[in-house]
């Protein structure tokens, strides 16, 4: 990382609170647009899929289709809530808006300012979550206090694929590869993770891939919580998340440094 | 943190209406003003920048190239070039957002980039290109800005008064930022910069792409925070702007140094008479006939500029061509600029 890394590490442990801030601000204004967003996209599947499917399905692993598709969602919203965060609007603050730019002039660091957006998509993805998770509740899909558990864990599969997008948009020349990215990573690891159908109606092949993936250790640990049962591994699939945060926020630091301080 | 303001508002507004001339900002008048000041609070370091041979190399391509200088502190300082110079990028390393190939820079008595965040606690900076929130109201941009710096929502909101006093903004408080005029933007700007009670500001190109009014209101601006005891380093490539606000530039061209010095002395030593350009013949076939009694010609484009001091002479000589039109002019800049590369620089 060259002679002047710590410059670019974060300088402090909350100064990158400052950053959050300012893009909550932000979200307050046009925060009712903002959630129905984060809300419809998991709905329609809740809905759509699990009626549909539902009848066609019957019970998977003991419980209703839809149950077992809403716990999958809670742990896929996150996912979408913090990558769409930080590869659309992150990347706009740091590329087009010139708002890293600005920050840059103070006593930031770049390492404060992507902790900041990277807590920032995490918030997003605990907001979409958590109103997943309220509405699965509701409709008895799974236990109230099964949340507070659940809760925790939405904000570590948020960080993690903020960690990942902000790697992804640390290398992107434009829009178009980030498309690519949504396209080729996000939603393959949609289908390959369990959240729409168990995991083991894969090929083995793809079997062993699922385990490698983050959303698939974070439907690991959301799904049996929120369905009442007993989770196993807990620390394999928190230490696969914590890996999933600490390694790529490194990584997009080293990369954003080389392209924003040339 | 909200005293130099305070101090600002009770002092009356010595400054001028007419501050067009160079002559009329003269150095002597500024110690005059300066000198019944209290010291900045920490301004320890005597030079507040210091480049020693900073070299920066873009892909092969030398975009600074050994460049040397130093500004004190309380002092205008500007880098005059044309596009391409090099301003930008050497702003860019004295921030610590770019790492120079080569060379040594101190900002605030601090190593840059090595202690650059500690340097940027002191430094205001204005870019060449807006960053503000656009999002965002005048006053959140303000608040918003002052958190980068870790400061508390009570010290932003007490200081933001006189903020926006100093920007003329009081009326747009609450106007979102993307409802601002260009010129509004760039005292916005200015003011955000001032949320650290900076002692150095680095003003990129400031008054870019602003009309005449709004460049003098931000000159205005600028002046205010001399007598206040800041130190600027401005970069620009309009030489009325050079010639009128710093008390010594730096001439860039192709990221060299080519000239370095007071204005109005770049000028007295490098043209040191009036010159007279003329317009509207063959500047090739009229530089024949008058360049015995002138001290120097250049010609750029379809212009001619003699340099003379009798210009009586040379107006009989130019009578010979009809249809010329002459403009007899003080020296300034640009001449210096033509002479010191054969070019003019380009707007
Ligand atoms: N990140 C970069 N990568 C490659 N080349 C660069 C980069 N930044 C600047 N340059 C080159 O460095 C040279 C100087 O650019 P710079 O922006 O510092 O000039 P400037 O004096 O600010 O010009 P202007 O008046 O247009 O703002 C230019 O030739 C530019 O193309
Ligand atoms: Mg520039």
């Amino acid at each position: 990382m060259g002679r002047f890394s710590t410059e670019a590490l974060p300088s402090g442990l909350l100064n990158w609170v400052a950053v959050w801030r300012r893009n909550f601000l932000a979200w307050k204004k046009v925060a009712p647009a903002s959630l129905l967003g984060n809300l419809a996209d998991p709905m329609i599947y809740i809905f759509g899929l699990g009626s549909g499917l539902g009848v066609m399905l019957g019970n998977v692993g003991g419980v209703s289709y839809s149950a077992f598709l809403a716990a999958g969602m809670v742990a896929t919203s996150a996912m979408t809530a913090s990558t769409f965060e930080t590869i659309y609007a992150t990347f706009a603050r740091m590329r087009d808006h010139r708002t890293w730019e600005a920050m840059l002039y103070t006593k930031l660091t770049l390492g404060d300012i992507v902790l900041g957006e990277m807590a920032w998509a995490a918030t997003k993805a605990s907001i979409a979550g958590t109103a997943i998770g309220i509405v699965t509740a509701t409709l008895a899909y799974s236990e109230w206090d099964s949340l507070i558990y659940v809760l925790p864990v939405i904000a570590l599969t948020g960080l993690a694929f903020a960690s990942l997008s902000m790697v992804v948009a640390a290398l992107a020349p434009s829009y178009d590869y980030l498309v690519f990215y949504q396209s080729l990573v996000i939603t393959p690891m949609l289908v390959l993770s369990g959240s729409v159908f168990p995991v083991d109606q894969l090929p083995p092949m793809l079997q062993r891939i699922t385990h490698l993936l983050p959303l698939a250790h974070s439907i690991d640990l959301i799904r049996p919580a929120m369905l009442g049962h007993p989770v196993p591994d807990i620390t394999l699939h928190l230490g696969a998340l914590c890996l999933y945060i600490v390694l790529p926020f490194f990584v997009s630091i080293a990369l954003l440094r080389r392209r924003l301080t040339q | 943190m909200g005293e130099n303001m305070e101090r600002e508002k009770l002092r009356p507004k010595t400054i001028s209406t007419d501050r067009n001339s160079a002559s009329a900002r003269s150095n002597p008048e500024r110690e005059i003003k300066t000198g019944h000041l209290e010291p900045e609070p920490n301004s320890a370091p005597t030079m507040a920048i210091d480049l020693q041979a900073v070299t920066m190399i873009y892909r092969e391509k030398t975009v600074v190239d050994s460049l040397s200088f130093g500004v004190k502190a309380g002092e205008c300082f500007g880098l005059l070039g044309p596009n391409g110079a090099g301003k930008s990028t050497i702003t860019r390393m004295l921030l610590g957002m770019a790492t120079p190939s080569a060379g040594k820079i101190s900002v605030l008595g601090l190593p840059v980039p090595g202690k650059a965040r500690l340097a940027r606690a002191g430094i205001g900076v204005v870019s060449q290109f807006d960053n503000l929130d656009m999002e965002f109201t005048v006053r959140e941009n303000l608040l918003v800005f002052g958190r980068y710096f870790q400061m508390s929502t009570g010290a932003i909101e007490e200081l933001i008064p006189s903020l926006l006093e100093f920007a003329q903004l009081e009326a747009k408080a609450d106007v979102r930022v993307s409802d601002l005029s260009g010129g509004m933007k760039r005292r916005l700007t200015l003011a955000r910069a001032l949320v650290n009670d900076p002692q150095l500001l680095i003003l990129d190109e400031p008054t870019t792409g602003l009309d005449p009014p709004a460049r003098h209101q931000i000159w205005e601006r600028l002046r205010s925070l001399l007598i206040r005891g800041k130190t600027i380093l401005l970069t620009t490539h309009m030489m009325d702007e050079a010639e009128r606000m710093c008390d010594r530039l730096c001439v860039l061209e192709g990221g060299r140094m080519i000239a370095e010095g007071p204005p109005l002395s770049l000028i007295k030593d490098i043209i040191g008479c009036p010159v007279i350009e003329v317009y509207g013949g063959n500047p090739d076939e009229i530089s024949l006939i008058v360049r015995p009694h002138v001290e120097r010609i250049e010609i750029s484009g379809e212009t001619l500029f003699c340099y003379t001091v009798n210009s009586d002479q040379v107006r009989a000589k130019l009578r010979e061509f009809p249809g010329l039109r002459l403009l007899e002019r003080p020296a300034n800049l640009e001449d210096v600029f033509l002479r010191l590369t054969g070019r003019e620089m380009e707007k």
